[in-house]
């Protein structure tokens, strides 16, 4: 596995079952009275937040503190574009603390992949949503979501899953990442959205693309809900809030048009009477507070994996697989 | 002033002839000169081409003087082979008066390492809202005859349509950035599978394209001269095709950038690579080169745009566009026109030399390497092989695009009216003794 995070393609399918077994492993821990592990005992582990994110940050941290980490919470935010600290002296800054890792979630498509690449800092960098580019650690809990139920078991896939993506893909850095990551699990996706929200050169990612949501229905074994902004309505992405609903939300009619196993995923916030509906939204199909739970062990083990593998290595008497196993 | 024999230098790719520069001027041109000169220069081996001119550079001054001034602006023309070149308007303050334009005219004339001919500003503050006083700035002693509000589009039709005719009456051309503002409202790079992929803002071919569709309109409709600049695109090229096919005095540029490297670049979020206009697909590179093989496209053009190490030390979205290019320029058309079979040495000059200064209306520069004319000269080796060292640039800026690139061909010497700028690839103080 690489060093950093930065992207779902720097993913080999080895790799993502490794991370979706381990985290399955971890995910036992959370059913324990003393839910803490001590594998990053003595590392650093620093969440640079660049932009609001209570739910990716919290999960983070959350993660973080049961593996023991050191955790320093970087309040970030806004500063490059607002003439403050540069992104590059924020990294020399958190370089020179001794950060093993940084958690980055930034506005800027691509700012992840500048720190990975700049000798500004030495430590793992972990993305947790760049701009409009993409969130891997979304991409893998939603993975491991679809395989709880549709394939479940160590060590499977999701060969021949069909997940239909719904929303505003131009904008959603987890609808990126999600259909990098389902490619190398062997999931089939298929896009759905008014052609204003998806980008131009689709037609060569590895997805099918419809602008017909009830077409769809009945072809998928998960729908994975995306948010969609309001504000994109006065950028003429589409007439109205009320239009949108009608022709791209998920609503109980819908829901009864999916087949019977399906489940109905959003990674959240939810905009309800959106593209959501309350009905849908409370329907045990709907995954959405169970994505949340997962979220905690998926990135467990990404810092596990990133950043245990080494010290476990180097310590004796321990080895990382078996601590994997 | 020293007087110069240059020995066996291939005049524009021709065979090898021997050149006297004296007083500023050619003297003799032939084989086996026995003329006594201060200083001989063995020139076997490289071309010798017109002192290059450059439509398009960013010298930053005054305003900027972090980023570049106008002497190391020229100092960095002249190790670039370059004689003259038309600073950009957009200073602070912008050159959109008389006064300012003879300021940056006159520190070029301080300098002495190259020709600078100011631009001026086509609207007040490159605000696209008044025109600036365009005859003023004619009439000042920089005597301006190219306008443009470069780094922004004249995007009101009215406002183009009035500065297209208002400068016929003083032989002006105005240059557009040719770019629509709403299409690109938060455009980072070409909108295409590149843009899609990495979440960046789109900046769409349509975006240019409209644009110089409507401004070759226009320019027709007012029997006025239109130039184009930094032209990016496939479809732009052939909007400007089919313009010139129909007489139109309409002319164009292409930056060497836009002939060397595509949008694939981005990839690395690293924004040396963030340009304005963006950099294309492989599609548009080559009708670029197309275009500029056949003389649908004037001129190269380098849009050097010096910027501080901050200004792209940074991530993606916040960096500034630009892109430093005048001591790489003939370099990177070597590799992509002439090793390439696109273009000779000859239409090198007629590319870089002679076409920019009839756009420019420079008298002095863009003329033929023939006794009588003024020595405006550069000798390049094209046989040189070498790997590009930002730290040697004179510029005052780094941001270029070839850092650790291998490329063609190294400028050995550069005359401006007979004096050495530069000699044996180094820069030499203007009337310092060689």
């Amino acid at each position: 596995m690489k060093r950093h995070l930065v992207s779902a393609a720097d993913l080999s399918r080895d790799d993502a079952l490794l991370i979706l077994d381990t985290a399955e492993e971890l995910a036992q821990l959370s059913g324990r009275a003393v839910k803490k592990l001590p594998t990053l005992r003595g590392r650093t582990v620093v969440n640079l937040f660049f932009e609001d994110s209570t739910r990716t940050k919290t999960s983070f941290e959350v993660a973080e503190k049961r593996l023991s980490a050191d955790v320093i919470n970087f309040a970030a935010k806004g500063s490059s574009v607002s003439k403050g600290e540069s992104l590059k002296d924020t990294a020399l800054t958190l370089q020179a603390m001794g950060a093993d890792a940084v958690v980055i979630r930034h506005h800027a498509s691509g700012a992840p992949a500048r720190l990975a690449q700049s000798d500004w800092l030495h430590g793992s960098v972990i993305n947790a949503g760049d701009g409009t580019h993409e969130h891997p650690t979304q991409a893998l809990l939603d993975a491991f979501t679809l395989r709880r139920h549709l394939n479940p078991g160590l060590g499977n896939d999701l060969s021949g899953r069909r997940v239909t993506i719904v929303g505003d893909v131009l904008h959603s850095r987890v609808a990126r990442s999600n259909v990098l990551l389902l490619n190398t699990l062997g999931a089939e996706v298929t896009f759905v959205a008014p052609p204003t929200l998806l980008p131009i050169g689709i037609d060569n990612w590895p997805c099918d693309v419809s602008y017909d949501l009830d077409a769809a229905l009945a072809k998928t074994d998960a729908l994975m809900m995306l948010r969609v902004q309001r504000e994109r309505m006065n950028a003429a992405f589409f007439p109205t809030e009320r239009e949108y609903s009608r022709r791209y939300g998920m609503h109980g009619g819908r829901l009864a048009k999916l087949p019977e196993h399906a489940i109905v995923m959003h990674p959240g916030p939810m905009v309800r009477g959106m593209e959501i509906t309350a009905e849908v939204a409370d329907s045990p199909r709907c995954t959405a507070v169970e994505q949340v739970a997962n979220g905690v062990s998926i990135r467990m083990a990404v810092l596990y994996l990133l950043l245990g593998g080494a010290t476990l290595a180097d310590a004796p008497g321990t080895n990382q697989s078996e601590a994997a196993k | 002033m020293s007087s110069y024999l240059i020995r066996n230098a291939s005049i524009l790719g021709g065979p090898a002839q021997d050149i006297l520069v004296a007083e500023g001027t050619f003297q003799q041109i032939g084989t086996g000169l026995t003329a006594e000169a201060d200083v001989e220069i063995d020139a076997t081996g490289l071309v010798a081409l017109p002192g290059l001119v450059d439509l398009h550079t960013h010298l930053r001054e005054p305003g900027r003087e972090d980023a570049e001034t106008v002497l190391t602006g020229t100092q960095a023309a002249a190790k670039g082979g370059y004689t003259a070149v038309h600073a950009m308007a957009n200073t602070f303050p912008v050159a959109d008066t008389a006064g300012v334009v003879e300021q940056v005219w006159r520190l070029g004339k301080e300098s002495g390492y190259c020709d600078v001919q100011p631009v001026g500003a086509v609207t007040v503050g490159l605000e696209g809202k008044k025109l600036a006083e365009l005859g003023a700035m004619h009439d000042s002693a920089a005597g301006v005859r190219v306008f443009s509000d470069d780094g922004k589009c004249v995007d009101d039709a009215v406002i183009m349509r009035r500065a297209l005719e208002y400068v016929k009456a003083f032989d002006g051309v105005v240059a557009q950035h040719a770019q629509e503002p709403r299409l690109t409202e938060g455009a980072q790079m070409n909108e295409g599978q590149v843009s899609g992929e990495l979440g960046l803002g789109g900046w769409p071919a349509v975006a240019e394209e409209a644009i110089i569709a409507r401004d070759v309109l226009l320019a027709a409709h007012v029997g006025s001269r239109l130039h184009v600049c930094h032209v990016s695109t496939a479809g732009s090229v052939e909007i400007i095709r089919w313009a010139k096919a129909k007489g139109w005095d309409v002319t164009a540029e292409v930056t060497p950038h836009h002939l060397l490297l595509t949008d694939e670049l981005v990839r690395s979020y690293d924004p040396v690579y963030k340009v304005n206009p963006p950099l294309r697909t492989a599609e548009d590179v080559q009708a670029l080169r197309d275009a500029l093989a056949d003389g649908t496209i004037d001129a190269v053009a380098t849009d050097h745009a010096p910027h501080p190490a901050e200004d792209k030390d940074c991530e993606w979205a916040v960096a500034a566009m630009g892109m430093v290019g005048l001591e790489t320029a003939l370099s990177v058309v070597q590799q992509a026109m002439v090793d390439t079979g696109l273009l000779n040495w000859e239409g090198v000059a007629d590319r870089m030399s002679h076409r920019p200064a009839r756009i420019g209306r420079l008298a002095g520069h863009g003329r033929p390497v023939s006794v009588g004319e003024p020595a405006n000269l550069v000798l390049f080796d094209p046989a040189y092989r070498g790997t590009v060292n930002p730290e040697s640039f004179a510029t005052r800026s780094r941001n270029t695009p070839y850092r650790g690139l291998d490329l063609p061909g190294r400028v050995h010497a550069t005359f401006l009216r007979g004096t050495a700028t530069v000699l044996a690839g180094e820069l030499v103080e203007p009337g310092e003794p060689a």
